[in-house]
């Protein structure tokens, strides 16, 4: 989640000529842009759509994977949208929407990963709902047609020593986050509008440096739009996305700060959700710098579970750099995930290149 | 040596120059000039460097490849999008020229986002709000105070242009749709910049955009440092003459300084001061001398520098398109460079007397006169060098190029100066086999043993001379030449540059039944003989058939051109790339044969020209937007002004024949200003060192002088034949001018010029020219000669009976 909202936030904040800006955007006013609406009815294929007037959404599909011979692989590709203003031509070099991607592979002893940068109104990255396609320069997340919505898709990037292709099938269904998908992010009130696809079934290939692998497994799909920016006190984010074993999907998140707030969903397999506060879910992190190891404990569903990084140098240096890798869990429950790290000093032994 | 000691000596040495306040005088002015010149030239040189290192680096783009579109081909926004979905990292550009009335600005549109992924490209953009201005009309454009002030009248549709000192020179740094805007490309890119990385498995660029050209970093026509390096190298050539003269002072002052001072070493070396330590603390001296004049001669060399910058500013944006700033900045290179020079020249003024005294024994006896002397050995030598100098010229004509040029140069110039004292001294023992009376006998006589002090000076003087008549024939025929080139060349009226393709055949339906004809001219930029050149369009109109300056032609080249069999070059391209009529010439759509060359200054690129009708075949995507109008000339001006009404064109968008001759020898002028005024300093330097020459005489010949003055002659008499002396040595000096100076321009025109420019000139010796050269070598000589005769004519009789009694 974090890791979503600082790289948006970053193009709010690109480096201006010679001198870094920081994060300016982050007081930025928001007068003019559209605001998250509890009343708001999510509607689909719609609002798989971008929403050029709220100031920042995203796509993020995270990728739990394993080849033939049981070895754990993690992808990612995610596309953030930006408005520069919430009004402006729809087309052509002066309309105000502004682009931005990441992908990336993780193995057990490797992580690559690469950027993208595109302007909103040439055709060069978009979003369309039916059929839906997301797309930067050559990456894509598309439907095969309208009929379809998100629950077929195929997903596909590459890097100057990666590319992953996959393709992915729901087994269940769309899942809203909060109250019907309207979100609350802290104690003052700050929301998004938030739903996921956490049931998908993948397969596909993955071109790394040592030669190409066939992949199998689970990825899970995020949908979140919002205009609000964050607190000036919140210092970053922890977010997972967790597939157990047992049919059940976990989404726990807190946003770090005095004091931090802790929010999350327990999906049933039928699709069912509960949402989760700080009073339901308890965070523990491990030692680790960024904490790559973490406990979670939800006790009133009896989940008392251990998490550890398939890889801990799954570093994303990318223009905001944070951690993102795949998972496996144990303790009370088995299964595999996928952990979101903002806001910690840069970390070591950062692999692979980026390029825009 | 103690440093008490030290002290002590060192002391008495520069007592010497406290005795003699104007040697010293000279001594420092002499270094001072020649550090002076070399170091504004190297200033002059080291800001247009960093000025194109700038633009490289503000923009980024200098270490990347880049896309262009193949001739005849256009790029645009859909090409750049289709790319980035083939995978390809690139981010576009659009560039070109904006017309503010007479000045010229550079814009460059570049998309901050897709650079931001670019690794080694620079340029991004600001926050939210600054982005958000930058790409939506009107637009937020990035310039230095310099551009920003030029830009303060010009109507750019409100875009607010913003302060970055590290914009490069003469350019707006705007967001690619801005400029496509403002340059009216409409949906037009110029290059599309490639990411050093690149992703896996890309399909080759060839299928993704086959009409696109790839274009290494450092070759094309970007790259103005390579454009402009002869005539960098130009400035530093003359530079470097200059610093030759005016060392020419500082030997003599220095030869001077230690002889007179034999003397004092000698009671120094007397009283038990080691000879080691005479030479290392007369070394000392030196070496303070050459960081005091030196560190002065840099502050005057930046002021010249600073005066001359915007001229060179100039010169270089209107011959070569380089833009760079007209301000100057001090930079520790070429600050160091003067230094070292400065401590270089001494040392290389100061050997030969510090070996002289290493040498001096301790008992002889000052002798003053030897010094002074030319001997018949030394002339034998300096002939036998000037032959070696002499024979090196065909060498370097032989091995071609730019800097082989100016070495021939180089070796003509010193071969000729040091012949010089060899031709003065045969002319003078003709004069002396000639000479009646017993006056004119000692004059001749006098003035011959007088030659070899004066010969540094002399050499210096004939140098500066040469220089200035060289430079000026060359300079005289190219302008010549150029006149009435651009009376050829500039045979329309009117010429219209529209803003749209739509506008422009408006106006030339407009115009069709206002002016004797409309002339199109379309032209697109094209590799000619694997350079970047550019191919024009033209139709068959008496104009050109009347007045275009061809140089060779075939039989029936107009109709050949016109029904499209057959192409034109200009000189360069022809020179370079060793073409001759009937050639066939490599151009978009299949070769052509060459059927005329013509001449085409002021441009140091090839250029070819074809009829319209193939123009428009071979480049479909050319802007068709420029056109010559013919019509009687007294109409010219109103209907300039009825088409700029009528279209609510820019005041820019037509121009008449006169003003356009007039920007074009306003740019021509400016290009050789530099040139011209160093040639003035050159002159100067020379006249000073003529001075010290002879005031380092006067004070060595007393000895002679003083029997003649015994033997009845007035002293007002003894100084009249000085003066005259010294005009007359000048006059010989420039009469020997004339041959080495034309001999000079002859090699710029034929050697230097067609290397740097390409272009051979026809040379024109101006009579009028030699004759104000002539005034000003004797202007010089009498100006430098008239302080030492005053000198003798003033002096008291006391000084010059004392030579009798003076035990020497």
């Amino acid at each position: 989640m974090s890791a979503r909202w600082l790289a948006v936030l970053l193009l709010a904040a690109l480096p201006a000529f010679g001198q870094q800006s920081g994060f300016a955007g982050l007081g930025a006013d928001v007068e003019g842009f559209a605001l998250p609406d509890a009343a708001y009815d999510l509607t689909f294929p719609r609002d798989h759509g971008a929403h050029e007037d709220f100031r920042i959404e995203w796509w993020y599909l995270t990728a739990n994977l394993r080849d033939a011979e049981g070895r754990d692989y993690g992808a990612q590709w995610t596309l953030f949208r930006s408005a520069l203003a919430p009004d402006g031509p729809e087309s052509g070099w002066s309309a105000p929407q502004v682009w931005m991607a990441h992908a990336a592979v993780t193995t057990p002893d490797g992580h690559h990963f690469a950027e993208r940068f595109g302007r909103g109104g040439i055709g060069q990255a978009g979003v369309t709902a039916a059929p839906f396609s997301a797309w930067i320069d050559d990456w894509e997340m598309t439907a095969p047609n309208a009929a379809s919505g998100i629950d077929r898709l195929h997903v596909a990037a590459r890097g100057s020593d990666f590319a992953l292709s996959l393709e992915a099938e729901a087994q269940g269904p769309l899942v809203l986050h909060g109250a019907d998908g309207f979100s609350i992010k802290s104690e003052a009130g700050q929301a998004s509008h938030y739903y996921s696809q956490p049931f998908y079934e993948v397969s596909g290939r993955l071109t790394l440096p040592q030669g190409e692998v066939e992949v199998t497994g689970q990825a899970w799909l995020d949908r979140e739009w919002s205009s609000q920016p964050l607190d000036r006190s919140q210092q970053g984010w922890d977010w997972m996305a967790l597939h157990l074993d047992d049919g059940r999907r976990l989404m726990a998140a807190q946003v770090r700060g005095q004091p931090s707030f802790v929010f999350g969903s327990l999906i049933a397999p039928d699709g069912n959700v509960q949402p989760l506060t700080g009073d339901d879910l308890r965070l523990t992190p491990g030692r680790a710098i960024p904490p790559t190891t973490w406990r979670v404990e939800l006790p009133a569903a009896g989940l008392d579970l251990d998490i550890e990084a398939v890889n801990p140098d799954a570093n994303m240096a990318t223009s905001v750099p944070y951690w993102e890798g795949p998972v496996r869990i144990g303790g009370s429950a088995t299964g595999r995930g996928y952990l979101e790290l903002t806001g910690y000093p840069p970390g070591q032994g950062v692999s692979g290149r980026s390029g825009g | 040596m103690s440093l008490r000691r030290a002290a002590l000596v060192l002391g008495a040495l520069l007592s010497h120059w406290r005795k003699r306040p104007l040697q010293l005088a000279m001594l420092l002015a002499g270094l001072m000039l020649a550090t002076a010149l070399w170091s504004g030239v190297q200033a002059i040189n080291a800001e247009a460097r960093a000025s194109y290192a700038t633009a490289a680096s503000r923009l980024g783009t200098g270490a990347l490849a880049r896309l262009q579109p193949a001739p005849g081909s256009v790029l645009t926004t859909g090409d750049h999008v289709r790319l980035r979905r083939a995978g390809w990292l690139v981010s576009p550009v659009a560039e070109g020229q904006l017309r503010l009335g007479g000045a010229r600005v550079s814009v460059m549109g570049i998309e901050p986002v897709t650079r931001l992924g670019l690794a080694s490209a620079g340029g991004g953009v600001g926050e939210t709000e600054e982005l958000l201005r930058f790409i939506t009309p009107p637009g937020l454009g990035y310039a230095n105070a310099e551009t920003a002030a030029a830009l303060e009248s010009a109507d750019l549709g409100g875009l607010t242009i913003r302060l970055d000192p590290d914009a490069p020179a003469n350019t707006l740094i705007v967001d690619i749709g801005i400029a496509q805007s403002l340059l009216r490309l409409e949906d037009r890119l110029t290059a599309l910049i490639l990411a050093e990385d690149q992703p896996v498995g890309l399909p080759p660029l060839t299928e993704a955009a086959p009409h696109l050209v790839r274009v290494e970093p450092g070759q094309g026509s970007t790259d103005p440092s390579a454009l402009t390096r002869s005539f960098h190298l130009n400035l530093t050539a003359f530079a470097l003459l200059s610093f030759i003269v005016g060392l020419f002072i500082t030997q003599s002052a220095v030869g001077l300084a230690f002889e007179q001072r034999r003397p004092m070493l000698r009671t120094l070396r007397a009283l038990g001061v080691a000879r080691a330590e005479v030479m290392a603390l007369m070394a000392a001296e030196l070496a303070i001398a050459a960081l005091v004049a030196g560190a002065a001669g840099i502050v005057l060399g930046w002021a010249m520098a600073a005066a001359l910058m915007p001229g060179v500013a100039a010169t270089l944006s209107g011959l070569y398109g380089a833009e760079v700033s007209g301000a100057l900045a001090l930079r520790p290179g070429w600050v160091a460079s003067g230094l070292a020079m400065a401590l270089a020249g001494t040392a290389l003024a100061g050997a030969r007397g510090l070996a002289q005294t290493a040498r001096m024994p301790l008992l002889a006896a000052g002798q003053a006169a030897p010094w002074a002397e030319a001997t018949a050995r030394g002339l034998r030598r300096q002939a036998l060098a000037a032959a070696v100098l002499i024979a090196g010229v065909p060498l370097c004509l032989a091995v071609g190029g730019l800097v082989a040029g100016f070495a021939a140069l180089a070796c003509g110039l010193l071969a000729a100066a040091l012949l010089l004292p060899v031709a003065l001294d045969a002319a003078l023992r003709l004069a002396a086999k000639l000479a009646r009376g017993v006056l004119t006998g000692w004059f001749v006589a006098d003035t011959r043993q007088q030659l070899g002090g004066l010969s540094l000076a002399l050499m210096a003087l004939m140098l500066a001379l040469a220089a200035n008549i060289g430079v000026g024939t060359m300079v005289g025929s190219f302008r010549a030449t150029f006149t009435g080139w651009l009376d050829q060349r500039l045979a329309a009226e009117l010429y219209v540059t529209a803003r749209t393709e739509p506008e422009a055949a408006a106006i030339r339906v407009w115009l069709g039944e206002r002016a004797d004809a409309v002339l199109p001219i379309w032209n697109a930029e094209a590799p000619l003989a694997d350079q970047p050149g550019r191919v024009y369009g033209f139709i068959d109109h008496a104009t050109y058939r009347e007045s275009w300056p061809m140089l060779s032609a075939e039989p029936g080249v107009w109709e050949r051109v016109a029904q499209g069999e057959a192409a034109l070059v200009n000189e360069q391209l022809a020179r370079r790339a060793e073409l001759r009529l009937g050639d066939p010439l490599d151009l978009p759509g299949g070769p052509l044969p060459i059927a005329g060359i013509y001449s085409d200054y002021g441009n140091p690129n090839p250029q070819a020209m074809i009829g319209l009708d193939a123009f428009t075949a071979r480049f479909p995507g050319a802007p068709r937007l420029y056109q010559a109008v013919r019509v009687p000339p007294e109409d010219a001006a109103g209907l300039a002004e009825a088409m700029r009404d009528e279209f609510d064109l820019p005041a820019s968008a037509v121009v008449d024949q006169d003003r356009a001759k007039r920007v074009s020898l306003q740019i021509f002028d400016r290009t050789f200003a530099v040139t011209a005024a160093l040639n003035v300093l050159t002159l100067a330097v020379a006249g000073i060192a003529l001075l010290t020459g002879l005031l380092t005489l006067a004070s060595i010949r007393l000895p002679q002088l003083a029997p003649v003055w015994a033997a009845g002659i007035p002293r007002a008499r003894l100084a009249r034949l000085d003066l005259a002396r010294t005009l007359i040595l000048a006059l010989a000096t420039a009469v020997y001018a004339v041959p080495v100076g034309l001999g000079l321009a002859w090699m710029l025109l034929t050697v230097i010029n067609v290397e740097a420019f390409g272009w051979r000139l026809p040379m024109l010796v101006s009579p009028d020219l030699l004759a104000r050269l002539g005034v000003a070598a004797l202007l010089t000589a009498l100006a430098a000669g008239s302080l030492p005769a005053l000198r003798l004519a003033r002096i008291t009789p006391g000084k010059l009976l004392r030579v009798f009694a003076d035990e020497r």
